[in-house]
């Protein structure tokens, strides 16, 4: 089995082109529909990044960082805690409690709190595909095909050397 | 006879017995990229057996995540690291030791848990099932309040279920009421652990392959 990149692989790419829009509304459906039926934020967040990742395995990380930049995965991360973060303090300012979805329709609570849960679980979704993104991001890091050899163990030995 | 056998404790049955046949498999496949696949494996069917125990929401996370991310994530692990197993080592003995008395412990520990299914379980005879949330706050315009239907019910058992509306406002998903609006700080710090958890492997590894002194934000 060839390592380090899998494009060479017309099986392979086929596949990767043809799931990965199948699994983001598969996604998006989750992430739309956390309040009705199984699943929510964190799967979809999940299942997102499953499908980028799958991408950047097939066609190499580095194509995929060109796609998702790593600017973009470190800012999605923090806009999604701060989506979560931010509702809490909106409800705050309304002057109700922390995290008290009835601020969000003050007129019908019980119509505001699936508002407030759809909202907060935007924000998960949006930081756990991004830090998913990001660990894929931070282990590959330098083994695309336009860099070196994909390390094998015995190479450690010489980087300790280095320093 | 037959007659008599539970069809839903034969599926369990069947979905455990592949489950401990998969998991020895993946601890004795010399293959890394078979133990990869195997150990997903695991995930699905662990995760048809939560279905069957009618744990969704469980079932869900554990195909996305143990089927899904993980096997993907220890996919592109062995890119890096190749796909043979080097070094056959033989039975450590004090660690087979540990882990045969630590899940004998386990065991014995489940023989206190109520039986499967048994309708004297304390969570279904829990006076907080009944109740479910005693809120103040009626959640539907005019409504009655959480407490107001829990002491109506408790004063006439003969109306219980006519009054189901002090769940109103909530969503039909339960798991994601509980989750994210009755414990929405504990899961607004999750978020926030899973992003510090991002933060550290930037700091740490961002910019450094190769040369631990160079790159990084530290």
């Amino acid at each position: 089995m060839k390592q380090g990149n899998l494009s060479d692989n017309v099986l392979m790419r086929i596949v990767a082109r043809w799931n990965m829009p199948f699994i983001l509304i598969f996604a998006l459906y989750t992430q739309t529909h956390g309040e009705l039926g199984p699943g929510g934020g964190f799967q979809a967040g999940v299942m997102i990044a499953a499908a980028f990742i799958l991408y950047g395995l097939v066609f190499g990380a580095d194509e995929m960082r060109r796609i998702v930049p790593r600017w973009v995965s470190d800012g999605i991360a923090a806009l999604g805690v701060l989506i979560y973060a931010g509702a809490g303090m909106y409800c705050m300012l309304m002057g109700y409690e922390f995290l008290d979805y009835a601020a969000l329709y003050p007129s019908n609570p019980g119509g505001a709190e699936p508002w407030g849960m759809t909202t907060v679980e935007y924000g998960v979704g949006l930081t756990v595909s991004a830090v998913m993104l990001t660990v894929y991001n931070e282990i590959t890091e330098g083994t695309g095909p336009g860099s070196a050899e994909p390390r094998d163990s015995n190479n450690d030995t010489e980087v300790v050397g280095k320093v | 006879m037959i007659a008599n056998i539970n069809g839903i404790l034969i599926i369990d049955l069947v979905l455990l017995t592949l489950v401990i046949i998969t998991a020895v498999a993946v601890v004795e496949v010399r293959n890394l990229f078979s133990a990869v696949i195997l150990a997903g494996i695991y995930s699905l069917l662990m995760a048809a057996f939560w279905t069957s125990m009618d744990a969704v929401d469980v079932a869900y996370t554990e195909a996305a995540v143990g089927a899904g991310i993980s096997t993907i994530l220890l996919l592109g692990a062995l890119v890096l690291t190749g796909t043979q197993e080097t070094v056959r080592r033989a039975v450590h003995w004090p660690a087979l030791l540990a882990c045969v008395l630590v899940g004998g412990l386990l065991i014995f520990g489940t023989l206190d848990m109520p039986k499967f299914g048994s309708p004297n379980a304390p969570a279904q005879q829990h006076p907080i099932y009944h109740g479910f949330t005693k809120q103040n706050v009626p959640k539907a315009e005019g409504g009655k309040s959480a407490e107001d239907v829990y002491a109506y019910n408790t004063l006439h058992p003969e109306d219980a279920g006519k009054h189901p509306d002090y769940f109103h406002g909530h969503v039909p998903n339960q798991v994601t009421s509980v989750i994210v609006s009755y414990r929405a700080l504990d899961t607004m710090f999750e978020t926030a652990v899973i992003f510090t958890a991002a933060m550290a492997m930037i700091v740490l590894l961002r910019g450094r392959r190769g040369n631990p002194l160079k790159g990084g934000l530290l």
